[in-house]
């Protein structure tokens, strides 16, 4: 590379499509989506029997969408401690493949940099960055903040303005708003694996799942069952994967 | 407006086995790279997590599995499956299965 080449690369770090201005612009058409979901976490987390004050430290330090949805019915449950966490830690384990996945497109970052781009990091945020890596070798420290830190404040108000709308309805049921957890699991399933190539694998890896997960949980706890179906279907999946 | 002790401590333990596969990854992938069959594994975790628990929620009442036939919950995760596969739309099949799931309520 020429040194005529470093000189506009350095000068590309403030172009107006790198800059945290952008990323909240590139932020916005996700935002309508995350709210309603964010809406209807907020009113499930309340009807669970969280406080508000709750409610607002969950979507502030936890921060993942189908993890708040889970401890919400869990705590609701009794479940013990141990169980929701590593129930959560097993749901939440797909980020280890959104950052690894984002890891090349932040290789100019010091580790310290890259924790504080991960730790907003989101199914969503994560759609928009890797959008961006069609055209690019690296994508800006800045746009990322922009993208992550709007997404994130969305989801903080969307929970708390739910959890305020829940105390309005005297009898959320009646909405069939319970609902709203397994349809959005539905959702997100089938979202995933019409978005993956391998649609035959994927079907067999869910309906494992689902028996494991059914009949298991006569064995272990309802959570355990979970973890165990994980284990064993995703097992399934990489080695019928390896062998085709 | 308070926060239960055991409360806090859930959301503390769940931040934290949240936080790191968020950040770990990024943080020190550049010089360690996970070997291909743990990254192939770990692709098939997200769909088998959220299949399972689909599976929990609709066939499972109370521990036992639930009946087939009042079992409103299964009923209505069938066009609500539909719903996913047309649209595509996260937001649309939230709508559609809270809509199926009340309708068929009122029938069941």
């Amino acid at each position: 590379m020429s040194l005529e080449n470093v000189h506009v690369d350095t000068l590309g770090s403030q172009r107006e499509e790198d800059r945290f201005i952008k990323g909240v612009k590139d932020c916005v058409p996700t935002l309508l989506g995350y709210l309603s979901i964010g809406l209807a976490a907020g009113v499930v987390q309340k009807t669970a029997g969280l406080s508000i004050a709750e409610i607002a430290l969950m979507s502030l330090i936890l921060y993942a969408g189908s993890a708040q949805f889970i401890a919400a019915g869990m705590i609701a449950a009794s479940s013990s401690p141990t169980a929701i966490i590593i129930t959560i830690l097993f749901v939440n384990l797909r980020h280890l493949l959104l950052s690894a996945a984002l890891s090349p497109y932040f290789r100019h970052l010091s580790p310290l940099r890259n924790m504080l781009v991960g730790s907003l990091l989101t199914d969503e945020t994560f759609g928009v960055a890797i959008n961006q890596t069609a055209h690019k070798k690296r994508i800006s420290e800045n746009w990322m903040h922009g993208l992550n830190i709007t997404a994130y404040l969305n989801w903080v108000l969307a929970n708390i303005a739910g959890a305020l709308l829940a105390q309005w309805i005297s009898n959320p049921e009646k909405f069939g708003l319970e609902f709203a957890l397994p349809a959005m699991f539905i959702g997100i399933l089938v979202i995933s694996i019409l978005g993956r190539s391998k649609i035959k694998i994927d079907v067999a890896v869910a309906i494992i799942a689902v028996v494991i997960a059914v009949a298991s949980s006569f064995v272990f706890s309802s959570s355990m069952g979970i973890i165990v179906a994980t284990i064993i279907a995703s097992t399934i999946g990489m080695v019928v994967e390896k062998w085709k | 407006m308070e926060v239960r002790l055991d409360v806090f401590l859930i959301i503390l333990g769940a931040a934290i086995v949240t936080f790191i596969p968020r950040v770990v990854p990024l943080m020190v992938l550049s010089r360690f790279e996970l070997p291909e069959w743990g990254m192939r594994w770990l692709n098939y975790v997200p769909i088998s997590v959220i299949a399972a628990l689909i599976g929990q929620e609709i066939l499972m009442h109370d521990g036992k599995i639930a009946s087939f036939t009042n079992n409103v919950e299964l009923l209505a995760a069938i066009p609500t499956f539909f719903i996913a596969i047309k649209t595509r739309s996260l937001l649309a099949t939230v709508i559609a299965g809270v809509i199926f799931f009340m309708g068929l309520r009122w029938f069941i």
